[in-house]
């Protein structure tokens, strides 16, 4: 340490110092403000939480990388056509308060899936769509996931959910049957629905109220 | 409302409080002393000699010829400085070596993930029947490969050894960064597998389970001690500008990555904003920091000259530290935060512009004049590349987080082209040139064959340069097919095919050139190729040959 200088005027104490302030600083704003603002918001009454196979199926899609093509926030008609997609209304904090971890997206390669439930909300279209999204979306680039299904020979034992595939991609002669990770991530995909609306109705008709 | 207006005019006041505290600061000197302090990490009479272990005997002469012309080595270190300077290197010699060799490793893996990842893009239908090959995990995989196991690494590395060398003694208690780098690695280990077999947190940057998390911040914690320790040691007056960037960043990430990671603290949007302010501060607060230590002791030091300005150094240290500390939320323009958090993040995206400038022009003025020293100098190529695809990314960067642009290509490939800049070109380029300048020190043996560095640098040049620029066209095209409310969504998906396929053909190019850049690392190690011991080490191998593993602690 050099001699001669005051306390305050050392180089490592400003560094620490100054990288510690700096650093409270921008978690202050980007961490703990969010935390107190956003504590406080009640989830919407029309929001359900989900049930178990539903959070199954959301580890699975976190398992299989689903948010590194597909975002959970569709923008507000100003700024991009998303809800003209038929993706849904600009979406609001309260939407998320059953998602942690949150899974907002950051890469379209495929479509804003906020509401898929709502938008397709068949469970054979869905099923089938994850054994060979090409089978039902030419040209998709989506990866097909055959390790959630099994293919069989023969016919399907009773309880088992088989995949409708359309005529063109089923063999003759054999099943394609959904795993439980399957059948529990299209549950969560069909729970996917944020389409009532954003605000709450007001308790009485306001008239001060912009 | 009310707390959105005093939110802004709080964050006002604290700017204008934050410029006169600058002001104040500067008026009273405590920038340094200028000049004394950026020939802080010269031994007296050095200046004016040129310094790139990693240049073949040639190679040397023309280096030294560019920078003085005429000259001939009358900057001749005293025997007992250049003694003391062996000793420093010496000193770090085994824990920067295991740090560098595992880093590379982790570059090969991380870069066939990659390539896999890319390919996978455009043959959905290739290599499906494994789970843990899906996109949806070797994407992350290599992320984090890229992240934690090259990047940190190498950037630790690169760190610890350019400590003895910034404080001129030896490395105190390196040890405890031996420690903590293997602790680090056996993080990124079972990180790996744990995304690969499922066990993913589903944060982007921040996969791994909080388990295995702790691993990393006491690691991190760890590989920090020693420059501590050698602090309390120095033979320094001033500290110069790499210490700064090298103490702050080591500070910063393992406090970042145990709040990011704190188990079942953040939720919903919360998380989300949490999420950029982690995702951007490793970029800005960790990475950018070990970047610019290692190009601002780099390229003064190779071409035996003084840095233009410690002071603009300075000012770009502390402005770099303020503004991109707070530009994580433009990761979330359009989405479901509060405005206000949104527009600070843009402001202080464009204010960027002021630390990038400062390290622009510093280091621009120091290399100006002697751009045929690059021709020489293999370190320099890489460094000074490097720190111009800096200064292109960050400006990139500022200009992406707009309202207007961010609009097009937010969600879109143009931000994954955007990345790889930061990250690879800059941040991996000058790591390149870092390690070719240091691995001759550490092993006491030369680079066995030059050619392949060129090799290497070219390879992984014109990869870049087609994976950046195809995949920002298309990005941006994507973009603008999926604002277009008349076109199907599923055209944003077609036309962007055939630049995802230039992807994977730069991306092929790129880890070539890191095949070849390991097996000379490699045959550096095991002592291959011709025998060109370590005559170029300043002059007269100075410690003989002396096996230098223990670190003298």
């Amino acid at each position: 340490m050099s001699a001669g200088k005051s306390f305050w005027e050392m180089d490592e104490l400003r560094i620490v110092t100054g990288s510690m302030v700096i650093l409270s600083c921008a978690t202050a704003l980007l961490v703990v403000m969010p935390y107190m603002l956003l504590k406080a918001v009640p989830p919407p009454a029309a929001l359900k939480p989900y049930d178990d196979e539903q959070l199954l199926g959301r580890q699975s899609y976190i398992a299989n990388g689903c948010v590194y093509c597909h975002s959970q926030q569709p923008r507000d008609i100003r700024q991009a056509p998303d809800a003209t997609r038929g993706w849904g209304r600009a979406s609001v904090a309260g939407d998320y308060a059953y998602d942690t971890p949150h899974l907002l997206g950051t890469m379209r390669t495929g479509p804003d899936l906020m509401n898929i439930g709502a938008r397709q909300p068949s469970k054979d279209w869905q099923l089938g769509h994850l054994y060979q999204p090409r089978a039902y979306t030419p040209g998709s680039i989506m990866p097909p996931y055959p390790y959630l299904f099994e293919v069989r020979q023969g016919a399907a034992r009773p309880g088992e959910t088989v995949v409708n595939l359309p005529p063109a991609f089923a063999k003759a002669g054999e099943v394609v049957v959904a795993k439980p990770q399957a059948l529990a991530l299209v549950a969560y995909l069909l729970s996917l629905d944020r389409t009532y609306p954003a605000l709450a109705p007001l308790p009485a008709a306001g008239k001060d109220t912009p | 409302m009310d707390f959105t207006v005093s939110m802004l005019l709080a964050t006002f006041l604290l700017s204008i409080a934050a410029l006169f505290v600058f002001i104040w600061s500067l008026s009273n000197g405590l920038f340094g002393d200028g000049t004394a302090a950026a020939t802080e990490i010269f031994a007296p009479n050095e200046l004016g000699r040129v310094e790139d272990p990693a240049a073949t005997a040639a190679q040397k002469g023309g280096l030294q010829q560019a920078m003085a012309p005429g000259e001939e080595a009358d900057h001749r270190m005293a025997a007992i400085d250049a003694e003391a300077r062996a000793r420093a290197d010496q000193s770090t010699s085994l824990v920067v070596g295991v740090s560098l060799t595992l880093a590379v490793v982790w570059l090969v893996l991380a870069s066939l993930a990659g390539l896999i990842s890319s390919i996978k893009l455009h043959a959905p239908d290739w290599w499906v029947q494994y789970e843990w090959l899906t996109f949806g995990r070797i994407r992350p995989i290599h992320l984090n490969m890229v992240a934690y196991g090259w990047c940190s690494l190498a950037g630790v590395g690169v760190a610890i050894w350019l400590i003895p060398r910034l404080l001129k003694t030896e490395l105190v208690g390196a040890k405890y960064a031996l420690i903590g780098g293997a602790l680090w690695s056996v993080g990124v280990f079972a990180g790996t597998v744990a995304i690969a077999m499922g066990y993913s947190d589903g944060l982007e940057w921040l996969e791994y389970p909080w388990q295995i998390d702790i691993l990393l911040v006491i690691g991190g914690a760890m590989v920090g001690v020693p420059l501590w320790l050698t602090l309390l040691q120095r033979k320094v007056k001033h500290l110069y500008v790499s210490v700064w960037y090298i103490a702050a960043g080591l500070l910063w990430f393992p406090i970042l990555f145990l709040i990011a990671n704190w188990p079942d603290l953040h939720f919903g949007v919360q998380q989300a904003t949490m999420n950029w302010w982690f995702g951007h501060n490793v970029l800005g607060l960790w990475f950018t920091p070990i970047g610019l230590a290692a190009s601002y002791y780099f390229i003064p030091k190779v071409l035996g000259k003084p840095i233009h300005s410690y002071n603009l150094s300075l000012l770009g240290f502390w402005s770099l530290a303020f503004f991109y500390s707070q530009v994580g939320g433009h990761h979330l323009i359009g989405g479901p935060v509060p405005s206000w958090l949104v527009t600070i993040s843009i402001v202080q995206s464009m204010m960027m512009v002021i630390p990038v400038f400062a390290v622009a022009v510093n280091q621009h003025m120091t290399v100006v004049g002697n751009f045929r020293a690059l021709i020489y100098s293999p370190t320099l190529r890489f460094i000074v590349l490097g720190a111009m695809m800096y200064t292109a990314a960050s400006v990139q960067g500022s200009l992406e987080a707009l309202r207007a642009v961010n609009t097009v290509t937010h969600f879109t490939h143009y931000t994954v082209a955007h990345a790889h800049l930061g990250l690879y070109g800059f941040f991996s380029m000058v790591m390149f040139g870092s390690i070719y300048f240091i691995m001759p020190r550490v092993m006491n043996w030369e680079w066995p064959y030059p050619k392949l560095i060129s090799l290497h640098f070219w390879l992984v040049l014109i990869g870049f340069a087609i994976y950046f620029i195809w995949l920002s066209i298309g990005g941006w095209l994507q973009g603008l097919a999926m604002l277009d409310e008349q076109t199907p969504f599923m055209q944003s998906v077609a036309l962007t095919l055939p630049y995802l396929q230039a992807r994977s053909i730069g991306g092929g190019l790129m880890t070539l050139g890191h095949l070849v850049f390991a097996g000379h690392f490699f045959a550096m190690g095991w002592k291959f190729g011709p025998s060109r011991l370590g005559a170029a080490l300043l002059g007269a191998p100075v410690l003989g040959r002396i096996s230098g593993q223990k670190a003298a602690a």
